[in-house]
């Protein structure tokens, strides 16, 4: 494999769980809900998933139980913004800072245990002849999960009435609470399920990406992801693209370490954080003429009986 | 008698809910003129305490042991208080920091990379320019690391204020590109040719550490941090520019249609905020650690933020909730020993803070009588 063909290989390993969270986070925001706790949420489904794995060396059970943890996690956050209608940003950094004390908490029985697990691989030997493709024809289940997801999800968000439905919850409780449709109901749905989507990619964190758990060992990749919800505006297809565009970087540093760059590793470190800001910075700058696209009851709570 | 008759006919008009009729009389009633006061904070801290005991049962330890403990390590002797003091410094100052920001809704998480950028402006003072009189080196410290933590704050603003970037994820990147900045200086560029290998700079002179008070570990820091207090306070409740952050926080669409900058008010506040972080950051190295360091900061920037919201962002109220955070922590070191590790008390701060952002909701519910 040449250069190109290593740096993309790398940048959908690296990607992957960004994408999870990501796709969780465009779902909770859609159904206007602001999730900070990516990033606490994340390293909790980790720990549980290190955990669980090194006890039971069950696959299938992990994931379940690690779903149950993350959508627990979920399921106080919703609870504080929709039932109890408190500030949702920061009830996001209450999360955060409680998940990242949690996890370091309940990891520390497991730090640093390497944890042999094998994920299954789709082989697809047809590709490997092809000369580009053939980055594609040995990758772990949860890389095509994560595809068929956003794809998924895109469908879901753009061609059903529930999609349709989720838009309008977003973007105008009242009208769509008029028309029928549970504000509640739908919102706790969709950010416990984007909880779960965000566990899912501290599961594939340390489930491939890195073997081991280590405390604070997402180092920023929810916040990351956070940013990436408004990189790829609120779109699963986007948001795929975006994110495998960070898992390259995130390993870009890695690499030219390698390759002997005259550049002190602690500079290279800084590349994803700075394109983070930069990124941003340029998709500010492209849209600043559009209408803002963003959910537009995003952050703000519902009132039914609203009076004040 | 007929109005009142009226009255009702017209509300069994309108009446298109045909579920069965409600068994209780009462419901809960949303004012959020009546929310709670002081005794939320104490009430959800309580509360917190109760759920983290949970964990702490579940580790098959007795909670009140523990609790007993930390409090006693925290409060509980002349050196606990003093170093309870000095976690409280670097907490207040961040912490007004924060809390000007939040107070027109920007959301600077980014007091952490702003307190290590300000220690690292005050140490560059003693790399840079190790021949100046001596007199001089502690207030250029402290202007430096002022003004880095206040550049660091306008690396957060401008994005804002020119692109549109939100503020929350320009500054926490910014702490993760700090923390590799102090990391790369104190392993590599600025690491103590004398010091074994030990990740931190040359020790500071004399001259270069602030007083300490008393003979213990509590150093003149104090005095700057209440006076920042004072200040604060002042200027928010006393000055032409306070009222406009008051406007803007109650009702930004209000403020900008009476001429005020949305965007010069952010510029000012995140150098202010970034400022005070910096200052932090100077008094710590020049105060406590006598160098720059790894870990120089345990997570005093995150903190800070359980700090501002648990004064309900009132600077004078903060030099107690700092107090009482710079305990938690103490208390959290003194109970190490007993096997419980250090992140428990990041957990309780996560668990206050979930308390008491739902108890200040909750507060304002009143049970009310349906007719």
């Amino acid at each position: 494999m040449d250069m190109v063909q290593l740096i993309l290989a790398a940048a959908i390993s690296g990607g992957t769980s960004l994408l999870f969270a990501v796709l969780g986070g465009i779902l909770n925001e859609k159904a206007g809900v602001i999730n900070l706790g990516t990033e606490g949420i994340m390293l909790i489904g980790a720990v549980i998933s290190a955990i669980f794995y090194l006890q039971t060396e069950n696959l299938f059970v992990t994931f379940l139980v690690m779903l149950v943890a993350s959508g627990l996690l979920g399921l106080l956050h919703a609870f504080l913004c929709i039932t109890i209608r408190a500030n949702q940003i920061v009830s996001g950094l209450a999360v955060t800072l409680f998940g990242t004390g949690l996890s370091a908490y309940l990891g520390k029985s497991v730090a640093g245990v390497p944890i042999p697990v094998s994920i299954p691989k789709i082989e697809l030997s047809l590709l490997d002849s092809i000369p580009f493709l053939s980055i594609f024809s040995e990758l772990d289940i949860f890389i095509w999960m994560s595809i068929a997801l956003s794809i998924i999800l895109y469908l879901y968000m753009y061609k059903t009435s529930w999609g349709l439905h989720l838009k309008a919850v977003g973007d105008n409780p009242s009208t769509s609470d008029a028309m029928g449709i549970s504000v509640t109901a739908f919102r706790y749905f969709h950010v416990v399920v984007g909880a779960m989507l965000m566990g899912v990619a501290g599961f594939y964190l340390i489930m491939v990406y890195s073997p081991n758990w280590i405390e604070g060992m997402t180092s920023g990749r929810g916040w990351i992801a956070i940013a990436l919800i408004i990189f790829a505006r609120w779109n699963p297809i986007y948001a795929l693209f975006g994110a495998y565009f960070f898992g390259g970087l995130d390993s870009l540093g890695f690499r030219m370490q390698i390759y002997n760059f005259d550049i002190p590793s602690y500079f290279l470190k800084m590349i994803p954080y700075l394109a983070t800001i930069l990124v941003l910075m340029f998709s500010g700058w492209k849209n600043r003429h559009k209408p803002s696209i963003e959910p537009k009851s995003l952050g703000n709570p519902y009132f039914r009986e609203q009076r004040f | 008698m007929s109005q009142k008759s009226s009255y009702e006919h017209i509300s069994v008009d309108l009446k298109v809910d045909n579920r069965k009729p409600r068994m209780v009389p009462y419901k809960f009633e949303y004012n959020p003129h009546k929310k709670g006061g002081w005794w939320v904070p104490l009430l959800s801290i309580f509360v917190a305490l109760i759920i983290c005991a949970v964990f702490i049962l579940l580790n098959g330890m007795n909670p009140i042991t523990i609790y007993t403990k930390m409090f006693q390590g925290a409060f509980g002797s002349s050196f606990g208080i003093s170093e309870t003091i000095v976690k409280a410094i670097p907490l207040l100052l961040c912490g007004l920091g924060v809390a000007i920001a939040y107070r027109i809704a920007i959301w600077n998480i980014g007091a952490e990379g702003q307190f290590l950028l300000g220690a690292i402006g005050a140490t560059a003072v003693t790399i840079f320019l190790p021949d100046l009189p001596g007199a001089l080196y502690i207030p250029l410290m402290l202007i430096m690391g002022i003004a880095a933590g206040a550049i660091w704050g306008l690396f957060t603003a401008l994005p804002r204020t020119y692109f549109q970037v939100n503020e929350l994820i320009t500054s926490l990147m910014l702490n993760y590109v700090a923390l590799l900045l102090l990391n790369y200086l104190v392993y590599e560029a600025w690491r103590d040719p004398a010091g074994f290998n030990f990740p931190g700079t040359p020790e500071f002179t004399p001259y270069q550490m602030l007083a300490n008070i008393g003979g213990t570990r509590l150093h003149i820091g104090l005095v700057f941090a209440l006076f920042a207090v004072a200040v604060l306070a002042f200027m928010l409740t006393k000055t032409r520019w306070g009222y406009e952050l008051k406007l803007l926080g109650a009702n930004s669409i209000a403020a900008k249609n009476a001429g005020i900058k949305m965007n010069k008010h952010i510029l000012i506040v995140m150098m202010i905020s970034g400022g005070l972080a910096g200052f932090a950051g100077a008094i710590e190295v020049s105060g406590v650690a006598g160098r720059l360091m790894y870990g120089i900061s345990p997570g005093y920037g995150y903190t800070a933020i359980i700090v501002a919201w648990l004064a309900k962002l009132n600077p004078w109220a903060m030099i107690m909730t700092s107090l009482f955070i710079g305990g938690l922590i103490v208390g959290g070191y003194s109970v190490q020993s007993m096997g419980l590790p250090l992140s428990f008390s990041s957990m309780l701060q996560g668990a206050i803070l979930f308390c008491l952002i739902s108890g200040e909701m909750i507060s304002g519910y009143r049970l009310k009588k349906i007719n």
